[in-house]
């Protein structure tokens, strides 16, 4: 139990400070490199609660794919420091205001929160117990039954935000020429290639 | 006395185990750098290394003297600590995910529930190394080769997370040991084919080897991602790329190849120990690695990309439907 109490003091110390790290670098990439940190080790703390799936799931979307576009964006990005810094005096009240809107709203959401009746219950005696089930079995079980509408209209949202963003950015541009794979593949030798009898001296 | 059997035994159990894996796993690297040069030698009609100790085997060693006698360079508009830590993640990662393959029945470092999700996960991270290189570097040739290989990374790990959903859709569990004794009666390569085509194109890839090597193209962006590496900073880079295709190599064997087991479990073939299967089974797809290599020239990039979400993606998708449409009708499901 030490070493668990002590890997996870680890793993928590280390995503404060590479979260508290994410705002005050400097550099972007900087920032997003300590977000993956971050995640790293919330992924960690997952594994410690015994929620491997969540944490193998957060590794594999949030750093294995999300975090690489992110950061491909702000590498591609191009960024004058200095000018990055002049506006933070004057943008600050905003960000402040922001920024307090946002806690209010949090310290409103956990006051009110109130617990279903029937979670005490299903804590005590899970159903399945967790000695039988593993957790991929468990949260699939729950996912395809009984939140199988709730997981589709999930699925439909990202769905119609992926729709979206090719709408945004399709753009067909006119004297472009394109690939046709087909009409490639359907080209014979015989119908491009000539062969020629080249008579010494003579050229084609 | 307990602090000992509590703590300080267990540790030392789990290090030497840690070694047991990572001595032979790095001896492989070196001696895939010869046999790939023997193999490809052989294709093109050449002798490969024979001067460096008998046919040359001691080759390996000594480019690998030579790579640590070089100076380590740090390029002056170099970002240091990103451009040090690039070469030595690659690294790490290429060794870690070797924790969960199983070398035979029980035989495995760490035998979680979510072993193919953890494999998944650390080759998904691999990209990470390639693409802090490339701009760590402040170089626009190493800048291109990691724009072009995140791309590509990307690209075709969506087609291989829906290739291993099938496979799981047979087996029933995420668990690596339990996917190799589903294929006790026969290996996913058979009823699976064409998933299995897709997923060692894909392994291609993934490990940035050719035809899809477009991340260190030589022709036109000199060496791509590692341009500014130099000595042993590029000898990271080199074992993590080669025991990345080791551990993708492993990968297929487990997933379609049947892991440990015999092809047929008959006596002349059940003699022989499952490592020493898997060790042939591995050898067997990095052959195909090399044999691709000596044959087919490099993909154009509009292609590769072509080949990844036009024809992959659509396909691996529908056989995930078909394949759990199978199970279902004839009650196969596990």
């Amino acid at each position: 139990m030490v070493v668990q109490a002590l890997v996870f003091y680890l793993f928590a110390a280390v995503a404060v400070a590479s979260g508290a790290m994410v705002i005050t670098s400097r550099n972007p990439v900087h920032s997003v490199l300590f977000l993956i940190l971050a995640f790293f080790n919330a992924a960690g703390l997952f594994v410690l609660m015994g929620a491997e799936f969540l944490a193998m799931i957060l590794v594999v979307v949030y750093v294995g794919a999300v975090a690489v576009l992110f950061l491909f964006v702000v590498m591609m990005l191009d960024i004058n420091f200095v000018e990055l810094r002049q506006g933070f005096i004057r943008y600050l009240p905003v960000g402040a205001a922001i920024g307090l809107v946002l806690l209010a709203e949090l310290v409103l959401v956990t006051g009110a929160w109130t617990v279903a009746p029937g979670v005490p219950d299903a804590l005590t005696a899970p159903v399945p117990p967790v000695a039988e089930t593993t957790n991929t079995h468990a949260l699939g079980g729950l996912l395809y039954t009984r939140y199988v509408y709730l997981f589709q209209a999930a699925g439909l949202i990202l769905l119609i935000a992926m729709i979206g963003a090719i709408v945004l950015t399709l753009r067909s541009r006119e004297g472009v020429r394109r690939q046709s794979i087909e009409a490639q593949n359907a080209r014979r030798p015989e119908e491009v290639v000539e062969v020629v009898k080249v008579t010494r001296g003579g050229g084609v | 006395m307990t602090f000992l059997d509590t703590y300080v035994v267990p540790t030392a159990i789990i290090v030497a185990q840690i070694l047991a894996i990572v001595v032979p796993l790095l001896v492989a690297v070196a001696y895939l750098t010869y046999f790939e040069r023997k193999v490809i030698a052989a294709m093109q009609l050449r002798k490969g290394p024979n001067v460096v100790g008998p046919f040359g085997l001691l080759q390996p060693f000594a480019d690998g003297v030579k790579l640590l006698a070089k100076e380590t360079i740090l390029p002056s508009g170099a970002n240091k600590i990103v451009f040090l830590a690039a070469p030595m993640l690659t690294f790490i990662l290429s060794l870690i995910a070797w924790a969960v393959i199983p070398f035979d029945a029980g035989m495995v470092l760490a035998d979680i529930n979510v072993g193919v999700l953890y494999l998944f996960a650390i080759s998904s991270l691999g990209v990470y190394g390639v693409i802090m290189a490339g701009w760590a570097s402040n170089s626009k040739y190493a800048f291109l080769g990691a724009l072009r290989s995140a791309a590509q990374m990307v690209s075709y790990e969506v087609s291989i997370g829906f290739v291993i959903i099938t496979v799981l859709l047979c087996v029933g569990s995420l668990n690596l040991s339990d996917i190799v004794e589903a294929q006790r009666t026969v290996w996913f390569a058979i009823p699976l084919l064409p998933m299995f085509v897709i997923f060692f194109v894909s392994a291609l890839a993934e490990t940035n080897r050719s035809p899809f090597d477009l991340p260190e193209g030589e022709s036109e962006l000199v060496a791509g991602y590692f341009v500014e590496y130099s000595s042993m900073s590029f000898a990271l880079f080199f074992l993590g790329e080669y025991a990345n295709m080791i551990l993708m190599s492993g990968m297929t064997a487990v997933l379609f190849l049947g892991g440990w087991l015999p092809p047929f479990d008959i006596a002349p073939f059940n003699w022989i120990p499952g490592p020493i299967w898997f060790a042939l089974k591995i050898a067997f797809v990095l052959f195909f690695f090399l044999w691709v290599r000596a044959t087919f020239p490099r993909y154009r990039y509009d292609q590769l990309m072509r080949l990844g979400w036009k024809v992959f993606l659509p396909l691996s998708l529908l056989w995930v439907v078909v394949t759990a449409g199978v199970l279902v009708a004839f009650d196969w499901v596990p």
